[in-house]
């Protein structure tokens, strides 16, 4: 009796430590997420410049669908995400299953060069690629130096070469992250089950859709979803890249947000009511794509 | 393999090796030129270093944006990775309905756009008097969803016999959480600190939004800042770049071995 007694509030001793042990992270959590997810959404029914902010209702919502510069704000994050994200993610898979290959040599060279790109920052990189593409630029000077221009060419002053020039150098910074996560996947897969599969005269393709793919499931969705968020959260490259430029041409809406909230007269209310929209937008993303990846099961 | 389909393997392997070494080393290189030899399209490494430094240190307060640099994302690393992995270890060593349930309410917080909550953020950092500050660079993403998820998943690993002789030989749980569990788990703290630092150090749309003093700027917004301009010099842009990169790459290359095997517990 005394002995199960002494027991029971042994287990409830244990248990409010490990109470004690993740509280601090979820009162972070909670008063640095979602606390202020609620604040915006107050926010983004009321609208005025700077504190004087009255409620409007959902005019906010109404009005950045008629903004010609937030619907290109979010077409922007749309062509990212639908022509980079995939090449990406193909990319860092194929890299990733040639790494994995056991008679391959000097693989941790390849792996460190292809991941190197991840150690630089965001700015530093849209920098460098700014650079690159400068109408004074390296690409520019080859182009010359090869006949294929004659004088250079403004990659960052037309709207689509100038898009074309993020979706390079986020799928150069990337797709080494990516190819990380697919490489520890890999790992957790029997070796023996491709040699097996080569025994049986699989083809290398055969078993990189017939055995990878399909194992590496887990992880790609992973990875699908995070670079989903990723890229609909586009800021750095938008604003040290291309300026959002020419004249908004390659703005993102993180960006578009920026500018509204802290760059023209503040409308925070309005800010708000976009930063929504993308809040929803990730959630619907992710919510399809795990119902795509259970499907295939 | 066939050694045709092999070669093709090097190739393809080697070709995307070079592309992505080839605009750091280009950095390099740049930094150490001059702006005319830069435009000139000049692959090999210059004499201009000196002079570059120099001038990049007369236009830009380097050290305070070094040094600002630093203190965040050391004090970020080791606050944050305390906080995280405490709390990963107990909702997975202590793990009970409630808890379970609470874990899958924090991960919601992984969606939540930093656009979002910048907005409330900042008021409640202005009117808490912490805009410029250390305090207020942290507070937001000091504790991650993404970290407590590794310490949890890792934590898994850790064997409960061990704990149960560690109570009788009278620790308390605080101390078997520092004397038996941090020792162990050094391949997971390793990533988490590759993973922290990098992301603090990286960090650009908040400090933006807070660091309004030049004093109080960081690294990236330094570089950020210099480009601005119509003539851009192009070897003392790059060896500020090349500067905001050093660090990063160095713990990456520290922690790199650990760092692979800590994302690999993380995705299993």
């Amino acid at each position: 009796m005394d002995n199960s007694k002494r027991k029971l509030s042994l287990g409830q001793k244990q248990s409010l430590a490990g109470w004690a042990f993740l509280t601090p992270a979820v009162l972070f959590i909670a008063v640095m997420s979602f606390l202020p997810m609620i604040q915006a959404l107050f926010l983004s029914f009321k609208s005025g410049a700077g504190a004087n902010l009255s409620w409007t209702g959902v005019t906010n919502y109404v009005r950045m669908f008629q903004d010609p510069v937030f619907m290109q704000a979010l077409k922007n994050n749309f062509i990212y995400l639908i022509i980079q994200v995939p090449i990406m993610l193909i990319l860092a898979l194929i890299l990733a299953s040639l790494l994995n290959n056991k008679d391959l040599r000097f693989k941790g060279l390849f792996r460190t060069a292809i991941f190197l790109p991840c150690a630089t920052s965001l700015v530093s990189y849209a920098v460098i690629f700014r650079s690159l593409f400068a109408v004074d630029g390296l690409v520019n000077t080859v182009l010359i130096k090869l006949g294929f221009l004659s004088t250079g060419y403004n990659f960052l002053g037309h709207p689509n070469s100038a898009r074309i020039v993020i979706i390079l150098a986020l799928i150069w910074r990337w797709t080494g992250y990516n190819m990380v996560f697919y490489l520890s996947g890999l790992q957790n897969i029997e070796y023996s089950i491709y040699e097996s599969a080569k025994i049986d005269g699989a083809s290398p393709i055969q078993s990189f859709w017939g055995i990878t793919v399909p194992l590496l499931k887990p992880t790609i969705l992973l990875t699908a979803i995070m670079s989903t968020n990723g890229t609909l959260q586009l800021f750095d490259e938008s604003v040290n890249l291309t300026y959002g430029g020419p004249s908004n041409a390659t703005i993102t809406m993180s960006h578009y947000i920026y500018n509204v909230s802290f760059k023209y007269v503040p409308n925070f209310g309005y800010a708000a009511a976009m930063s929504y929209l993308i809040l929803f937008l990730v959630a619907v993303l992710a919510f399809l794509q795990m119902k795509v990846g259970d499907k295939r099961d | 393999m066939t050694k045709g389909k092999k070669l093709l393997a090097y190739v393809f392997l080697t070709v995307v090796s070079l592309l992505s070494v080839f605009p750091l080393y280009w950095m390099m290189v740049a930094a150490t030129n001059k702006s005319v030899a830069v435009s000139r399209g000049t692959l090999m490494f210059g004499t201009e270093l000196i002079n570059n430094t120099k001038k990049l240190f007369a236009s830009q307060n380097v050290y305070g944006a070094m040094g600002n640099s630093f203190k965040y994302s050391i004090v970020m690393t080791l606050v944050s990775l305390f906080i995280c992995s405490i709390a990963g270890y107990g909702f997975e060593i202590f793990h009970d309905k409630a808890k379970d349930r609470v874990m899958s309410i924090i991960l919601l917080a992984m969606m939540v756009p930093f656009a979002a909550i910048m907005i409330p953020l900042y008021q409640m950092f202005s009117k808490a008097d912490l805009l410029n500050s250390t305090l207020g660079f942290i507070l937001p993403s000091i504790s991650t969803p993404f970290l407590i998820m590794m310490f949890r998943q890792s934590a898994r690993s850790f064997p409960v016999d061990i704990m149960e002789a560690a109570r009788l030989d009278g620790l308390n749980e605080f101390q078997i959480f520092c004397l038996m569990f941090v020792p162990t788990m050094r391949s997971t703290y390793a990533a988490a600190m590759t993973i922290t630092f990098m992301n603090a150090w990286n960090s650009y749309l908040w400090p933006k939004v807070i660091m309004s003093d030049a004093s109080s700027i960081t690294m990236p917004m330094m570089v950020a800042n210099l480009k601005s301009g119509y003539v851009t010099d192009y070897g003392t842009l790059m060896l500020a770049v090349l500067l905001c990169t050093i660090p990063t790459v160095i713990v990456f290359f520290l922690l790199q071995k650990s760092f692979a095997e800590g994302i690999t517990g993380a995705v299993k």
